[in-house]
């Protein structure tokens, strides 16, 4: 009987009973696994990426929870270290454009027509062609490698944070509260600092973490198509069109569990975006 | 009919104009800036066999001599018209090129637009006409998987299972090995068509059906439903009676409007199924430095994206009464 009246007290007080309390805890589990994945690429060492041939082509077994490959290496450091390039090159790629869209929005909002005209054929264009033609393109461009796959992703990904942002400023310019302050004699620069970053500044931050998955996707795209990241380098990938070449003489593990745990990551950070915007947005208080 | 004007008519040929012409500068551009050198790139391995003569004969032909802005006037004057110039990896024209390889692409896309379009229309219907239900949570966390699910990883999942593990489909292309594809029955094609289109689907399906069931909920939670549930009607029959058709429209539109994704999608499976298309012919082209059909291929896509939202525009405004009768009372 005790145990039972104090459930609902202890749910409570871990806060799991309410919507933000819930998404805190999913919050936490989230940065918890990208810590793990962190520690455990910086720990692993390089053994398990030197070849060992009385040892390859092993199934998933105790020792070698992901098999290995036709040399003996261990696909579990192989995917671990992969998996934090690939997410290094999204990071880098997601944040670069975020930067470019929060630049280009604010320009096409506040600097007159003109320039608005500009910067929106400019998102028509970069959306104009396929995601992924754009991206060979570009890459092709760049002559390849590691950098061509970054840029590529860079430059690619910014159009929809960027007519995200334009939008609310667009918005906010009309807004009551900023035409009051604007009568009230506030300075343009007060009134961005008072007004528009606390409403910009949530959206910014949460598109910047729902472009990961899509930049870390693109990114793993690319270099499975071959553009880009030498085999020395290991990323997801390489790895899964590597496994291409022995998926027909039924090495499964190559190919499921390497892309089975980049599924993982890249619905991680979906995950905690969204959690992120249950915290910060005002309208979901009380759920 | 009337949504058609002579005046949008105008405004989208024009808008057709200024979005090719900028995409084909663009990709000019870039394609310039490329380290790569075109050269080395046709001749592949062979690079240390040839002269310096036979190479600045080669240069000369494809007027690599002359200044970018000079061969990009050269090359824009070919594609009004209509000349693409000549592949080299194929040999052939790059229009013939992207004729053909579009052919077989289209199977592809086609099927995949089809079954996914369909298959996530229903879905989207049934989780949200029944929402919060066990059918609704697991669409829903299909559709929410499925999104950052890498599709080249899924056609990987549907290789090993269906046809090393249980050796029901073909392992590669478009047709069995030795048969050309003027030769392959139907059967065959379809037999090797099903894979492909199969992994596209599975990954198209998710958008359209989360779109759908927020619309349906939309049309669920309407006036005219609720008026239908008071004079009896069972939820099925509102569903069916009134919420599909103003559903179906968007989620038609929805579909047109996403073929750039459609097309990137078949790029990757093309790769995985090794599927002779035109997204195989995209990637050789971009490894392989094949600059002519990059760059026609690069146009080719641009009006097929443009086609689509074209299409999705018209679709509005014509099928939807609330849009055509509006416009007319406009006038």
């Amino acid at each position: 009987m005790s145990t039972l009246a104090r459930t609902p007290a202890l749910a409570e007080r871990l806060g799991i009973t309410d919507g933000r309390g819930r998404a805190m805890w999913v919050l936490g589990l989230c940065l918890a696994y990208f810590a793990t994945l962190l520690l455990a690429a910086a720990f692993m060492g390089d053994a398990g990426l030197s070849t060992d041939f009385p040892n390859k082509k092993l199934a998933p077994c105790f020792e070698f929870p992901f098999g290995t490959d036709w040399l003996g290496r261990d696909m579990l450091v192989r995917t671990v270290k992969g998996l934090c390039r690939s997410l290094g090159i999204g990071l880098l790629a997601a944040t670069v454009s975020s930067v470019v869209s929060a630049a280009l929005g604010t320009l096409s909002a506040t600097m007159g027509k003109r320039t608005d005209a500009v910067v929106t054929t400019l998102i028509d264009l970069v959306m104009a062609t396929p995601h992924l033609v754009l991206l060979i393109l570009v890459s092709f461009a760049c002559g390849g490698g590691a950098t061509g796959v970054i840029i590529a992703v860079a430059v690619s990904h910014w159009t929809r944070l960027a007519r995200i942002i334009r939008a609310e400023i667009l918005q906010l310019k009309q807004a009551e509260f900023v035409m009051v302050s604007r009568k009230l004699g506030r300075s343009p620069w007060w009134i961005a600092r008072r007004h528009m970053l606390p409403h910009i500044a949530p959206q910014f931050t949460i598109g910047l973490i729902l472009l990961f998955p899509h930049a870390i996707l693109h990114s793993a795209g690319l270099t499975f198509l071959g553009f880009g990241l030498s085999p020395h380098n290991p990323s997801i990938g390489i790895l899964l069109s590597e496994s291409m070449r022995h998926i027909s003489t039924g090495y499964w593990w190559l190919a499921i569990l390497p892309g089975l745990s980049l599924l993982v990551t890249v619905k991680l950070f979906d995950v905690l975006g969204n959690s992120l915007r249950v915290i910060t947005d005002p309208k979901t208080s009380q759920e | 009919m009337h949504a058609i004007s002579a005046s949008f008519c105008m405004a989208k040929i024009g808008r057709l104009v200024l979005i090719l012409s900028l995409v084909s500068t663009l990709a000019f551009t870039l394609v310039s800036l490329s380290p790569v050198d075109p050269v080395s790139a046709y001749i592949g391995i062979d690079r240390m066999q040839i002269s310096t003569e036979q190479e600045q004969r080669i240069i000369e032909r494809w007027g690599l001599d002359r200044p970018a802005p000079e061969r990009f006037l050269i090359w824009a004057g070919n594609v009004l018209r209509g000349d693409l110039g000549q592949s080299m990896i194929f040999n052939e024209p790059v229009t013939t090129v992207i004729g053909k390889r579009f052919v077989t692409s289209l199977w592809l896309m086609a099927s995949a637009w089809l079954l996914s379009g369909v298959l996530g229309f229903v879905l989207g219907v049934v989780a949200g006409t029944n929402r919060g239900s066990p059918a609704d949570r697991v669409i829903r966390l299909y559709s929410y998987t499925l999104a950052s699910t890498p599709s080249f990883w899924m056609g990987l999942v549907l290789l090993a299972v269906f046809s090393v593990s249980l050796g029901l489909t073909p392992i590669c292309c478009a047709t069995p090995p030795g048969v050309s594809p003027d030769d392959a029955t139907l059967w065959q094609r379809l037999h090797h068509l099903i894979l492909p289109a199969a992994t596209l689907s599975l990954i198209g399906v998710a958008q359209i059906a989360l779109h759908t069931r927020e619309k349906t909920i939309d049309a669920m939670n309407s006036e005219y439903a609720l008026f239908a549930f008071a004079q009896g009607e069972s939820r099925a029959g509102v569903a069916w009676r009134h919420a599909v058709r103003n559903v179906a429209l968007p989620a038609v539109t929805l579909q047109f409007a996403s073929l750039g994704e459609l097309f990137g999608g078949s790029v990757l499976a093309e790769q995985v199924f090794s599927y002779p298309g035109l997204g195989k012919a995209t990637v050789e082209a971009g490894i392989r430095g094949d600059v002519p059909l990059l760059l026609g291929i690069t146009l080719f896509s641009a009006l097929f994206v443009f086609t689509g939202n074209l299409v999705a525009d018209i679709l509005y405004g014509v099928l939807d009464p609330r849009i055509r009768i509006g416009t007319e009372e406009a006038k």
